[in-house]
């Protein structure tokens, strides 16, 4: 089952979807395979981090994939929450992820290494 | 093989194929089609009885696997109606033909020529003219795409110029299904003095071509779209403009003698298919123009017309569900892309293969027209030969349930 209950309901009622104002940290990028766009907004304090939202034009796997990556990541010490892994998001995603779709799932945790190592562009 | 649709589905043994534990609805030919028995037949036959290398091997095998090939061309020459068997030049694909051409013909433009393509270009007949008109210091132009999804033919007019070198247009649009007004387009680009490229991709599978006719001075076609084998597609040449040209690569069987610092080209076709050429590829879309000429082409597009015309019909009765291109079947190519409102693309279409139909999500390889649609992507459903209204009811049936799925 490519849809398990966890994907349905984080894309239906995601928990940290949105923006934050004036971020710390962001990035923004798109999975060529089908256009998903995301954008990850960073607050940082002490070493931590500290809260996060995504938003962006992507499907309902990518969408549970930032949601629970930011669960994970948000409040980690930086290394941590950017060390977070593929396997880590499956894990929590309970889904049977095929090859095709896998992008779906690490997008995510590309853009949000991507803003924690400082590679903002501009929106 | 009998007829059109219900009679010629056995020919096809994949779709007999269950997925996801429900029967396949294959809604996908316009990517890739399916292929009948005689098309992998003919293939698998050439390989156990006669395959060599062909041209230059002075055996029986070599001499069969010659005359398999070039009666394949003869084949292709009469499926697309053009004149002569020397304009019907063997390649990868559609992809490498447009390629072949921009390499050849971007070889002569100079700083400041122009190439026209549109904006309802596939990539493949995109990119192309941007790296050669990036290595020449040519100027690009697109025409734009306005209305339902028709090209803007008084902004061609405004493109057009004695700069103008070559257009390029999509017979048939991959994403939109419009038919492009060809005629028209080859005739006033000939009064400008310019070549007219047309990528048939979408045109060859479902429409009956008289390319002699039609006047183009290039039209590519992929043998995978129409129920061939992959890795086969042909550059038709007009042979007045293939003699003026270089060739774009260089090898073996593309030359007529060879010196050590020189070598003069072979005759048409030969001069642009250097190397061994794919014979079983040649050999498949053989059998797949005599089995498209059997059924017959104007019953073949009557067919997908009638699926195109039902699946718009039964599309726009969904609510939230959105269509694009023209909405008169009679005027569009066998696609209908749509997307449902709240639900993207690519889960609609992992939802819809849970059912077992196969259609196509993403952007097509159309990014520039997405940007003017305004979308990252779309659903697509496209017919061939082997579907029914029935499939085009299980598809109807489930895109309503989409909203609910997720």
């Amino acid at each position: 089952m490519v849809y398990s209950d966890l994907i349905r309901e984080r894309f239906r009622h995601p928990r940290y979807q949105g923006s934050l104002e004036r971020p710390d940290a962001a990035f923004e990028d798109v999975n060529p395979l089908c256009g998903d766009r995301i954008r990850i907004e960073c607050r940082i304090a002490d070493g931590r981090l500290a809260d996060a939202r995504h938003r962006g034009d992507s499907c309902a796997i990518c969408v549970a994939s930032a949601d629970v990556l930011l669960e994970r990541a948000i409040g980690q010490p930086l290394d941590l929450a950017s060390r977070l892994t593929t396997g880590d998001l499956l894990e929590r995603l309970e889904a049977d992820v095929r090859a095709s779709r896998i992008r779906c799932v690490t997008l995510p945790l590309s853009v949000l290494q991507g803003a924690l190592n400082g590679k903002e562009v501009a929106r | 093989m009998s007829s059109v649709g219900e009679g010629c589905r056995a020919d096809f043994p994949i779709l007999q194929r269950v997925v996801n534990g429900s029967r396949l609805d294959y809604l996908d030919s316009a990517a890739s089609s399916q292929k009948p028995r005689q098309v992998i037949e003919a293939m698998s036959g050439y390989y156990e009885r006669s395959h060599a290398n062909v041209h230059r091997s002075i055996h029986t095998l070599g001499e069969e696997a010659t005359e398999l090939y070039e009666g394949g061309r003869d084949a292709v020459r009469a499926f697309v109606g053009a004149r002569f068997r020397e304009e019907i030049i063997f390649t990868r694909g559609t992809t490498e033909a447009i390629n072949l051409v921009a390499q050849c013909v971007g070889r002569t433009l100079q700083s400041g020529d122009e190439i026209i393509v549109t904006e309802m270009e596939h990539h493949s007949n995109l990119i192309p003219w941007q790296m050669v008109c990036r290595d020449r210091g040519a100027i690009l132009k697109a025409v734009p795409v306005i209305g339902e999804g028709f090209l803007d033919m008084e902004a061609f007019g405004r493109h057009l110029s004695p700069r103008t070198r070559l257009v390029a247009v999509a017979h048939v649009s991959n994403v939109l299904g419009t038919i492009n007004p060809v005629s028209e387009l080859v005739r006033r680009s000939h009064e400008a003095g310019a070549l007219v490229l047309l990528d048939g991709a979408q045109g060859a599978p479902h429409l009956a071509l008289d390319l002699a006719a039609m006047g183009a001075d290039f039209y590519a076609l992929s043998g995978h779209k129409m129920l061939g084998p992959t890795g086969i597609g042909v550059l038709y040449g007009r042979r007045e403009v293939l003699e003026q040209l270089e060739p774009a690569w260089g090898g073996g069987e593309m030359i007529k003698e060879v010196w050590i610092d020189h070598a003069q080209w072979n005759d048409l076709p030969w001069r642009f298919e250097p190397g061994t050429p794919p014979i079983a590829g040649v050999v498949g879309l053989r059998a797949a123009v005599e089995y498209l000429g059997k059924l017959g082409m104007e019953r073949v597009a009557a067919h997908e017309r009638d699926l195109t015309g039902r699946c718009l019909d039964a599309l726009q009765r969904i609510p939230g569900v959105t269509v694009y291109g023209p909405r008169n079947p009679e005027i569009k190519g066998a696609v209908v892309a749509f997307n449902v409102e709240g639900i993207h693309p690519h889960d609609g279409a992992a939802l819809l293969d849970e059912r077992g139909i196969a259609v196509r999500a993403g952007h097509h390889c159309a990014q520039p027209l997405m940007k003017r649609l305004g979308i990252a992507g779309t659903l697509r459903a496209s017919f061939s030969v082997y579907n029914t209204p029935a499939e085009v009811e299980r598809l109807a049936e489930a895109v309503k349930g989409l909203r609910d799925a997720l």
